[in-house]
């Protein structure tokens, strides 16, 4: 391609085709490098996920090797700090903690998330859903921190003051709440992307048909994203699950399995927190009862992330 | 029931206007339960941020900003922690934009359609999913213990960066996309290598909504606290940081501690704290907002 010099006048130009040549082959060395390089930063979620199970697994297999999976997984007792023949090692009351916690927060963001996607999404004029939309993804932006300041010094004293007689100062029901709070954001805009990705024709069918506005959004809409619904919901769940600091701030640190919303409840996050604040020595059984509730922990969240992927891509397949 | 209906017509118009009404007010009854909905959540927020205002502005004082952390609460300052979070999220973003930009790069650009690809696909979501703690306990074994970086913004700062690379990545991927191919296709067609065509035309093109993703994310590890305390990143540092190997604390961490604490005047101190968090994270998404609006109206689709 590249015109190669005449015999009388060899020497400049082989150089500028050499030079060329060179300038090409560092060219693709160059381009070589750089897909290399961009694919090792893709690769490295795969490395992050795998350091996450191997750190969970090693960590935890020291504390597996004093206490059976049987009694970690059955024993209706958490005692971790006590002295040794008072020990007890059963994950059953942190996890009845946090999805007690999990619940309450469903209780409260359920409807009203689901509420407020269907208003923005079926009632509210153009206008107001671009006001509305964006200050409750304020909402979604406050640290979890703050939701615990706000259960401490708002909610438990006006349910105290309002609501329940005998509350106490750490108590399921408050951090239900603001998890709750926290969670309204997420599954009102799944719920609401769901609902938009419903056919304009399915609802304008029904309308043709004398359907009223409730029975489009209850009886078409709703139905359609059933599936983007229910994998909002699911998100929704797993994300109170993993909540750390509004929980062990609200919720305080007694684990028990009794199911008392007015008194304090230990979740899986909050024992972890609890431990890492105490200096707890390295190497020691206390220390590695981390890795252990951290990885029911992840195991539960992945699984229910996992799932509700499944849901809604099977959901996106049918309408796209 | 035709000819019924037909002898007795003024029976059946009656009926049809019961349940008409019926319908209508169920419906109206429906449209102000969703709309309730709407506005409670509102509600809740209005309630939180002028709640927080009134038991933190009267804390809000210079010697609140420049003091350190004190066991007495007229005396306790936040300086530390300011100076701890900025550290942080200036070498969090060292560590979290290339990797992350590069990987969204990778995955929208170059990524051929295999199973690898779909593979890490699933994996960057759900990575977004594990709780922010996990990360923690990863951060505590990896970079404090066996990389023996020690309780330092270095280790916090790694912890972080892992934490919102799924973000990143994300928000990244979604701006590639918005620019068109008919981009790409020019630059590509005048012989330019697929490198050229990315660095020269695709990004300066996806920069604003990359920039607007990058600082959402950063507004959200900004207010992280649990993967803090599990570096051990706790409250009795009473100096500012010097340094990426230096101990250090940040605002949300003496939030929390103050938060915890039984005496009344910490209230107030917590309260200031939440006020300089909030504030901090209201710039930032309001930088985010004007630039969505600045650029978003010269967009190539």
């Amino acid at each position: 391609m590249i015109p190669i010099g005449s015999s009388q006048n060899p020497s400049p130009s082989g150089a500028s085709v050499e030079g060329a040549l060179a300038g090409r082959r560092a060219h693709r060395v160059r381009e070589v490098l750089i897909h290399r390089g961009l694919w090792a930063c893709a690769l490295l979620s795969v490395l992050v996920t795998a350091g996450i199970i191997i750190v969970l697994l090693t960590q935890s297999l020291p504390f597996f090797q004093n206490v059976s999976v049987w009694e970690f997984l059955t024993d209706t007792k958490w005692v971790p700090l006590a002295d040794d023949e008072y020990r007890r090692f059963g994950i059953l009351p942190l996890v009845c903690g946090t999805l007690m916690i999990a619940v309450g927060a469903c209780v409260v963001a359920l409807p009203i998330g689901v509420g407020s996607a269907l208003f923005l999404s079926e009632y509210a004029p153009t206008w107001l859903r671009n006001i509305v939309k964006p200050i409750l993804e304020i909402l979604a932006g406050i640290p979890t921190i703050v939701y615990g300041y706000f259960a401490l010094t708002v909610v438990t004293p006006f349910l105290g003051e309002y609501v329940f007689d005998g509350i106490k100062v750490f108590n399921a029901a408050s951090a239900s709440i603001v998890v709750g709070i926290m969670i309204i954001p997420m599954i009102s805009s799944l719920c609401e992307d769901a609902f938009s990705m419903v056919p304009n024709s399915l609802r304008q069918g029904a309308y043709a048909l004398g359907a009223r506005r409730m029975s489009v959004a209850l009886r078409v809409v709703f139905p359609a994203a059933l599936s983007g619904v229910v994998s909002s919901f699911i998100l929704a769940v797993s994300r109170a699950i993993g909540e750390t600091m509004a929980v062990s701030l609200a919720a305080g640190s007694l684990p028990n399995l009794d199911l008392d919303i007015l008194g304090p409840v230990q979740t899986m996050t909050a024992y972890i927190v609890q431990i890492a604040l105490g200096d707890v020595p390295h190497g020691t059984l206390e220390y590695h009862t981390l890795f252990a509730v951290g990885l029911v922990l992840f195991v539960m969240t992945w699984l229910m992330n996992l799932v509700a992927h499944k849901i809604s891509g099977r959901f996106a397949e049918r309408y796209v | 029931m035709r000819a019924n209906a037909a002898s007795n017509p003024s029976i059946q118009s009656g009926e049809f206007r019961r349940s008409e009404l019926i319908a209508k007010t169920t419906g109206a009854v429906f449209a102000i339960l969703c709309f309730c909905a709407t506005f409670a959540a509102l509600a809740a927020l209005a309630v939180l941020l002028i709640e927080i205002w009134q038991s933190g502005h009267s804390g809000l004082t210079k010697s609140f900003l420049r003091g350190n952390p004190s066991s007495l609460p007229e005396r306790a300052g936040i300086y530390p922690g300011l100076l701890g979070t900025l550290w942080l999220m200036g070498c969090t973003a060292l560590f979290a934009i290339p990797l992350g930009v590069g990987a969204a790069i990778y995955l929208e650009e170059f990524a051929p359609k295999n199973r690898l690809t779909a593979f890490i696909n699933l994996n960057i979501s759900n990575l977004a999913g594990v709780p922010s703690i996990v990360y923690g306990l990863l951060g505590l074994t990896l970079f404090v213990r066996f990389f023996g970086f020690g309780r330092s913004i270095l280790a916090g700062a790694l912890t972080l960066s892992l934490l919102i690379m799924p973000v990143i990545i994300a928000a990244t991927r979604e701006a590639l996309k918005a620019v068109p191919d008919s981009l790409r296709h020019a630059a590509l067609g005048v012989g330019g290598t697929r490198w050229q065509t990315v660095l020269h035309h695709v990004l300066p093109a996806a920069a604003p909504g990359m920039l607007t993703g990058i600082i959402l994310a950063f507004s959200r590890a900004v207010g992280e606290t649990a993967p803090l305390v599990m570096i051990g990143a706790f409250v009795h540092v009473t100096s500012a940081p010097a340094g990426i190997l230096d101990k250090f604390t940040a605002m949300p961490i003496l939030i929390y501690d103050w938060a915890e604490r039984p005496q009344d005047g910490f209230r107030e101190v917590a309260g200031a704290g939440i006020l300089i968090l909030l504030i901090m994270l209201l710039a930032m998404n309001a930088i985010a907002i004007l630039l969505r609006n600045r650029f978003g109206k010269h967009k190539l689709a």
